[in-house]
């Protein structure tokens, strides 16, 4: 008698981890709020292939994507045996390598261009971030890569703390911002969960934010922009949400009805746009597929002036846009995860339609 | 009645030890930092700017951290790929060459000195050795063994140590303060033994006297100096883990005189300890900070140069104290930073030239050249 009790809880047991893992599998988000009433913006994409490598060098997983004064295009993609950093000319053709065997490149996140043309890259395996001047040489370093140890690193348990956040170090590091005064924001990150402010010196600031859902609060910030009023908008992916900070990190509002931005651009000169990207995850999970991938165009106040786009293979379709720069407000790159690539998408927000 | 002898004591190392003591009395050194000094070709970059060091002609080496710390997984063992490279540089900064490519020895750099025949020493805390190139590059001497594998598993979970492992440099002299140390936790068993012998736990620096003998600091898990003949055969060696005079906690930079007497940069105990040619101990400077860096000018009236580095994840003090051999302070130059002149935790300094000095930082991955100008101190 004593065993049927027992077979009775495991049964129980095995019935209800497996209607876990079926919602698990089906565990489908909603569209976006602003999904079905957004207008629909048309575009064209310049093709999956436009840019054009030189034989033997291939790109992996499209981080980022940046443009800089010349409309020169920098990718930061990680690649077989290290992390690589490529410039283009405008028509994709191809320039250089910059950063070759570099001791910061060891999991590229993001590459962003500042006004000066400097060339900043983020990677979140060496918990750095690095500048590059024009010329491709190390000017500035934010962090630092853990030294080597001997032995392998344990990998902690999921549920584990992370250490508490230091001014100096990062914790896997996403994205990077700068104001007009060249204060620099960086998104940090995966396991630190909030802003860090320093100046243009690299001196610190201040920092926001801890992990949770709570206003304030952020579950990977994922990307980061500031617009000519120094204000921050920081993409907190996990919550599905935006949150825009003043320039000395205070909390102004939320954007809650674009999805899950994966990558936020705010476009230069007198009239500002945001556009932000919600992502079909980079897991090629069809049903979530099915209802993420589109790119939502907005004014800085969170109004959605349309959107365009979805997950999908071919060209003009997305495969986990990771990166978006905006340089020119209708003519923008996206960089993707999954389907190693970088398109250039001509706009038309004229011809938009519902 | 000895009890309060020893609180005295403290003390009056505490007030000798104070920031006001170390700051209020010393004079700023001017000085000048060349700009865009290292000219590297398009593809090389380099990485932490661990060691830096000048020959006779005035030649710059330049020992780095580069990409690729990577592990590779054998069928039974993990074997680390090299990573460390050692560049040459002319007086002018211009690029020369690459020595010692995808050596065995190189795995995780931390010093290079040139001795006075023009021989490159270099010391890999990674792969426990020091490696003697001679002036044309080639391997003439090996110390110690790099392991045949590291140890899987091994290491200590990541999140039980970063606090201190971060910590901060507090100001100058100031009693107490967190250890500034760099590194990954090393494994207790073996921490601070002083082990005696010819082999190696994380080494730091190497020195030479005028007989060509040979001091290497051992280092992260060893805590001793490690006393060699010119030939590389073991004589003695001292010290072990402690605050006691003759004990160690990281020994990490080493430097001698003209006369034989040995320098040691006890970092975490903010100390210089000198000891005469056999490892008696002879004085101990406190006022300094912490001594990440020393080294001691060569010619009729020698210098000692320190370098009270700020911690890899703080920008905190920073400056580079000139002495006396006896100690006394001349003056001081620098602070932390990331802007020319400034500086990203030096690690290594180069003082050939007394008043034209090399500085390898980490943080900022550069070598900077200083021109000192003393004269104008004030």
């Amino acid at each position: 008698m004593k065993r049927w009790p027992e077979f009775l809880v495991l049964s129980a047991a095995v019935l209800f981890a497996t209607s876990l893992f079926a919602q698990e599998r089906n565990n489908v988000p909603p569209p976006a709020a602003a999904f079905a009433t957004a207008p629909e913006i048309p575009y064209d994409s310049a093709g999956a292939n436009y840019l054009k490598f030189p034989a033997g060098l291939y790109l992996g997983e499209a981080m980022g994507v940046a443009r800089n004064s010349k409309g020169q295009i920098l990718v930061f993609t990680r690649s077989g045996e290290a992390m690589r950093l490529f410039q283009f000319d405008p028509e994709g053709n191809f320039l250089r390598e910059i950063g070759q065997g570099l001791y910061g490149f060891a999991m590229a996140h993001a590459v962003r261009v500042d006004s000066q043309d400097n060339i900043w890259a983020v990677d979140e395996g060496t918990d750095m971030v690095i500048k590059f001047n024009p010329e491709g040489r190390v000017v500035m370093l934010l962090g630092r890569r853990p030294e080597y140890g001997e032995g392998l690193l344990a990998t902690p348990p999921n549920n584990a703390l992370p250490p508490p956040a230091v001014p100096y170090r990062f914790g896997r590091p996403t994205d990077i911002a700068w104001d007009a005064s060249g204060n620099i924001f960086v998104a940090d990150g995966y396991t630190n969960s909030r802003v860090v402010k320093y100046d243009k010196w690299g001196k610190f600031i201040k920092s926001m934010g801890t992990k949770g859902t709570e206003p304030n609060q952020f579950n990977t910030p994922h990307s980061i922009q500031t617009d000519a009023n120094g204000n921050v908008y920081v993409a907190d992916r996990g919550n599905r949400r935006i949150q825009v900070l003043s320039n000395d990190l205070t909390l102004r509002a939320i954007y809650d009805n674009v999805g899950a931005p994966w990558a936020v651009c705010i476009t230069p000169g007198p009239h500002q746009y945001l556009y932000s990207s919600n992502s079909n995850p980079d897991n090629n999970n069809s049903n979530v597929a099915a209802v993420t991938g589109e790119i939502y165009k907005m004014e800085l106040d969170g109004t959605v002036l349309g959107k365009f786009g979805k997950a999908g293979k071919l060209a003009k379709e997305f495969t986990t846009v990771h990166a978006i720069d905006c340089r020119n407000p209708n003519e923008i790159m996206t960089a993707e995860i999954t389907g190693w690539r970088v398109q250039k998408l001509a706009l038309h927000p004229a011809a938009s339609s519902k | 009645m000895m009890r309060s002898f020893q609180i005295l004591i403290a003390a009056v190392a505490m007030f000798f030890a104070s920031p006001l003591f170390a700051q209020l009395s010393v004079p700023e050194i001017p000085y000048d930092s060349a700009p865009n000094l290292l000219k590297l070709p398009d593809n090389l970059y380099l990485g932490e700017a661990v060691g830096v060091a000048t020959n006779s002609k005035g030649h710059i080496y330049v020992f780095t951290r580069s990409g690729s710390t990577n592990v590779t997984t054998g069928t039974n063992r993990a074997f680390v790929r090299s990573s460390s490279r050692l560049f040459e540089f002319d007086q002018t900064g211009k690029y020369v060459r690459e020595m010692g490519q995808g050596l065995y020895g190189f795995i995780f750099a931390h010093a290079v000195r040139v001795d006075p025949q023009d021989n490159i020493w270099v010391i890999d805390e990674g792969s426990n050795m020091v490696i003697k190139f001679d002036p044309e590059g080639r391997v003439v001497m090996t110390m110690g063994r790099k392991p045949e594998a590291i140890r899987v598993p091994a290491a200590p979970p990541p999140l039980a140590a970063p606090a201190p492992v971060l910590g901060g440099n507090p100001a100058a002299g100031g009693p107490g303060g967190a250890p500034a140390r760099e590194g990954p936790a090393p494994s207790p068993a073996r921490e601070g033994a002083g082990a005696p012998g010819d082999n190696f736990d994380r080494p730091t620096d190497v020195a030479w006297d005028a007989a060509g003998n040979i001091f290497v600091a051992d280092g992260y898990n060893n805590s001793r100096v490690a006393k060699f003949d010119k030939d590389g055969k073991y004589i003695k060696s001292w010290g072990s883990r402690g605050t006691q005079p003759s004990q160690f906690h990281t020994v990490h930079t080493i430097a001698t005189d003209a006369k034989g007497n040995v320098y040691v940069g006890d970092r975490e105990n903010r100390r210089i300890q000198v000891f005469d040619n056999d490892g008696n101990f002879k004085s101990m400077y406190i006022n300094v900070g912490a001594p990440w860096a020393v080294c001691i000018t060569p010619g009729q009236h020698q210098y000692l140069y320190s370098s009270n580095s700020n911690g890899t994840a703080d920008m905190d003090n920073g400056e580079i104290y000139r002495m006396e051999l006896d100690g006394k302070i001349l003056g001081k130059f620098g602070t932390a930073g990331k802007q020319m002149k400034e500086f990203g935790s030096v690690h290594e300094i180069d003082c050939r030239n007394p008043n034209e000095i090399y500085v390898g930082e980490i943080t900022n991955w550069r070598v900077q050249k200083l021109t000192l100008h003393p004269d104008q101190a004030k």
